[in-house]
């Protein structure tokens, strides 16, 4: 497929798309004007499909310094009436959540949605918060789509119930439904206007307490008065099947029931709550009435079982409810096939035909994810290693972010000592230095640095605090795929744009001691760090080169080799480098000319002076 | 009747999401059903990635412990750690060219000989396709092209539910242009191996 049918395929045209291209084709269909996020996954991909489409779709996309400004700049287009959509992961809206609160309370008139993207089982995530709490904390409408095609749907439905509400409406997806990929069967595009106009009212638009006071009544209002109408929402579907067993479900959960139950022809009637807040109270207690035993299937916390519960209490019924609080399905993690299928069959108590599950009789070596060949985080931490050891510093402290470097946990690095959230690297280091006399040396990326970095370190020179912050700039958000940052000339829409100075924010927040290196040059960065380390006051190293990731690169002409006569086996590349293209080959450290990015690094550090570049043919190496 | 489930797995840079992506593609416009599920994220950085696919009518694209009816291995380890997807009755297509964990030095557990893994596959599915698909790649003209080698590997399986054309077709669709020859040529060499 190519990405540009997301944009133009036509009505009732066929896409087999991933749920996240499908919200991208929602919005595209919604008519949504103006578009904000900051990446992260599982929510990445709807970013790097708008950046490619955005422009040729009338849409303004930015990719905004962090989640909270994302959220403010979809909020002020949708105050202004035109629809707007901000996206994120779980965790993205913790940062948005202060203007997200009030955002509620003001409410919109062009529609808004946010979409959260929950990481259950924690793929790629420091938590597994589930953010369907966050509809009830601030009071919004909330969907959770199953699978790629309702993704599409659902987007045009939370635009619909937005604008009649004027509200933003909170979609939730996770893991499996933003990464399942699916027959997505294309609608037409709505045509909105391009320029919004924002009309005053202040009663409306500014919370102060005595507006927001006012605010709070109609909000309440504003729920019970969708929760009125939902009665006969089609996004609360029931599949009756007369059985005595119930289960309400919503989001990846249910399609894992529905197919238990189809497979295995089971009497279990299913209630699909697409619609999940306000929680349709009538059309569950519908559903509650001849059933003898009622099971809630979701991701991650008992919000739903709760919720039945207290209707069963409220209507006095005598039906069983089975669940996380009950112990029939797990508290923690996300579901699958077999733990769904396992608590189903033990509720009906039916022993079903069991499936042998064959393992590998051998111990199986673990492939972790690490920093890439060539990586230049990985010759920041060497020479951060060495400048601690030459100094005869013992018990560094290492706060850190989040970003690829975080794999800097991993041996041989360990440098990851410390991690709550983006930005924490560098307000973790301001408590470490005041509490502890151990040397901090933390570490931070480039985009993470743009979206939470800068009070903190302001934060660090006004209390005088002493530490060394390494910026790890390889320019680019490259965990979640590469895309821009301010710190480049590029922005959301592909367009030139002013690329903010790392240096010039370092030094506008106060910092006398700042030096910007070529991490790959290990001798000069371990001197500069050394340097650092001996500065009495908070001292940034910017640490700079591109990701090798990064397109376009010039790889150069030479091969790296290890000279046999040299080598010693000492293994000191091997085990405190550690880079994927070393490998201990028969007899000697080899090194795998497909992985070797050729960052000379290996050469700087062996102690043999042993690996030697090597001059090879043009056009051999070319050929591709 | 089920759908047809197809577990890949591998590690990130092989080629693996496009692939799978080729497969339901194909699947889709030939007018059948099919989901899939994919894990992003860390996939560049040398961890493993694994896909999974339903052709048929499925809701769930996850596929349950011990019933896949195909597994393509990308890499043989990987093979090893995909069997509790897999069953007596899978059929398996496994490249044998390795690719070690970049831990490897430190693991308490060392890489299996290869002899070893293939007989464990053996043993444990209803039959084993081994390839070097680097090796044939290699010599369709491009190392990655191996990707569509397994992929010409697997259409020679007795039940897949996808014919040549349908594939080529979806291949086409998904790879640029200029890559077109050689991948075509790549999966010729992999449906010839078997």
């Amino acid at each position: 497929m190519n990405l540009k049918d997301i944009l133009n395929g036509e009505e009732n045209d066929l896409l087999f798309l991933l749920g996240n291209e499908a919200a991208v084709r929602g919005a595209i269909e919604a008519g949504v004007r103006v578009a904000a996020t900051y990446p992260g996954t599982p929510s990445s991909e709807i970013g790097d499909v708008l950046h490619r489409l955005a422009q040729d779709a009338g849409i303004y996309f930015e990719f905004s310094i962090n989640e909270k400004v994302a959220l403010e700049v979809a909020a002020a287009a949708a105050a202004s009436g035109l629809r707007s959509f901000t996206f994120m992961k779980h965790v993205g809206l913790n940062v948005a959540s202060d203007s997200f609160m009030s955002a509620v309370y003001t409410g919109v008139r062009g529609g808004m949605v946010i979409l959260t993207a929950d990481d259950p089982s924690m793929f790629s995530s420091q938590n597994e918060q589930d953010n369907r709490h966050y509809a009830r904390l601030a009071n919004l409408p909330m969907l959770e789509p199953s699978n790629p095609q309702e993704v599409k749907d659902f987007m045009l439905d939370a635009f619909q119930i937005s604008e009649a509400f004027q509200i933003p409406v909170l979609v939730r997806t996770t893991t499996r439904v933003s990464h399942m990929r699916g027959i997505v069967k294309l609608g037409p595009i709505e045509q909105k206007p391009d320029k919004g106009f924002f009309k005053k009212d202040p009663e409306r638009f500014v919370p102060v307490p005595a507006t927001a006071r006012i605010m709070h009544r109609k909000l309440v209002d504003k729920i019970e008065n969708i929760n009125r109408t939902m009665d006969n929402s089609p996004l609360i579907v029931e599949y009756p099947q007369n059985g005595k067993l119930g289960i309400i479900t919503s989001g990846s959960a249910y399609n894992y029931c529905r197919d238990v139950v189809e497979e295995n022809q089971l009497p279990v009637n299913i209630l699909k709550i697409g619609f999940s807040y306000p929680f349709p109270e009538k059309r569950v207690l519908e559903f509650l009435q001849d059933l003898d035993t009622v099971l809630v299937a979701e991701e991650v916390d008992p919000i739903m079982e709760k919720e039945v519960l207290a209707i069963i209490g409220k209507h006095g019924l005598s039906v069983e409810v089975k669940g996380k609080l009950e112990g029939s399905m797990p508290m923690i993690y996300e579901y699958t096939p077999d733990i769904v299928a396992e608590s189903i069959f033990h509720v009906l108590g039916i022993k079903p035909e069991k499936v042998e599950i064959q393992e590998s009789d051998k111990p199986l070596p673990n492939r972790p994810p690490t920093l890439c060949p060539g990586c230049p985080h990985r010759a920041a931490y060497y020479a951060v290693g060495q400048a601690a050891k030459n100094l005869g510093l013992k018990d560094v402290i290492h706060p850190t972010d989040i970003g690829c470097y975080t794999l800097g946990v991993e041996a041989p690095y360990q440098s990851a000592d410390y991690l709550l959230s983006m930005g924490s690297s560098i307000g973790t280091s301001c408590g470490f230095s005041k509490a502890t006399s151990q040397p901090v040396v933390s570490f931070i990326g480039d985009s993470t640095f743009f979206h939470a970095g800068i009070p903190p370190l302001v934060n660090a020179v006004h209390n005088k605090n002493r530490f060394v912050l390494v910026i790890l700039d390889n320019r680019t958000t490259a965990m979640t795929g590469g895309q821009p940052h301010p710190g480049l000339p590029v922005d959301g829409l592909g367009n030139e744009a002013p690329e903010i100075s790392i240096p010039a924010l370092v030094q506008a927040a106060g910092v006398e001691f700042m030096q910007t290196i070529n991490p790959l040059n290990i001798k000069k960065s371990t001197k500069i760090f050394q340097d650092a380390l001996e500065h009495p006051g908070v001292a940034v190293v910017i640490s700079k080169h591109p990701c090798v990731l990064l397109k376009n690169r010039d790889r150069g002409t030479a091969r790296l080799v290890v000279e046999p006569q040299k080598c010693d086996d000492c293994g000191e590349c091997l085990s405190t480098l550690a880079c994927p293209a070393l490998y201990q080959g028969e007899g000697q450290v080899e090194i795998d000319p497909q992985l070797c990015q050729k960052c000379n690094v290996c050469v700087q550090i062996c102690p043999q002076g042993a690996i030697k570049g090597k001059r090879i043919d043009n056009n051999q190496e070319g050929k591709k | 009747m089920s759908a047809y489930s197809i577990y890949i797995s591998g590690v990130g840079g092989q080629g693996i999401i496009k692939t799978s992506v080729v497969i339901g593609e194909a699947a889709m416009k030939t007018g059948q059903e099919v989901v899939m599920s994919e894990i992003h994220g860390m996939a560049q950085r040398g961890g493993g990635v694994s896909t999974e696919l339903k052709i048929g009518h499925a809701h769930s694209s996850i596929i349950a412990d011990g019933t896949a009816d195909l597994l393509i291995a990308f890499e043989p380890l990987e093979a090893l750690r995909a069997l509790p997807k897999t069953g007596k009755n899978t059929q398996v297509i496994m490249n044998t060219s390795k690719i070690l964990p970049f831990n490897i030095q430190a693991s308490e557990h060392p890489y299996p000989p290869l002899k070893d893994m293939l007989e464990e596959m053996n043993s444990k599915s209803r039959e084993v396709k081994a390839l070097d698909a680097v090796k044939v790649a290699t010599k369709a003209g491009h190392i990655l092209s191996m990707n569509m080698v397994m992929l010409g590997a697997t259409l020679t399986v007795p039940d897949f539910p996808l014919d040549k054309e349908a594939l080529m077709e979806s291949m086409k669709a998904n790879l640029p242009e200029r890559t077109v020859p050689i991948n075509t040529r790549a999966f010729e060499e992999g449906f010839e191996t078997f």
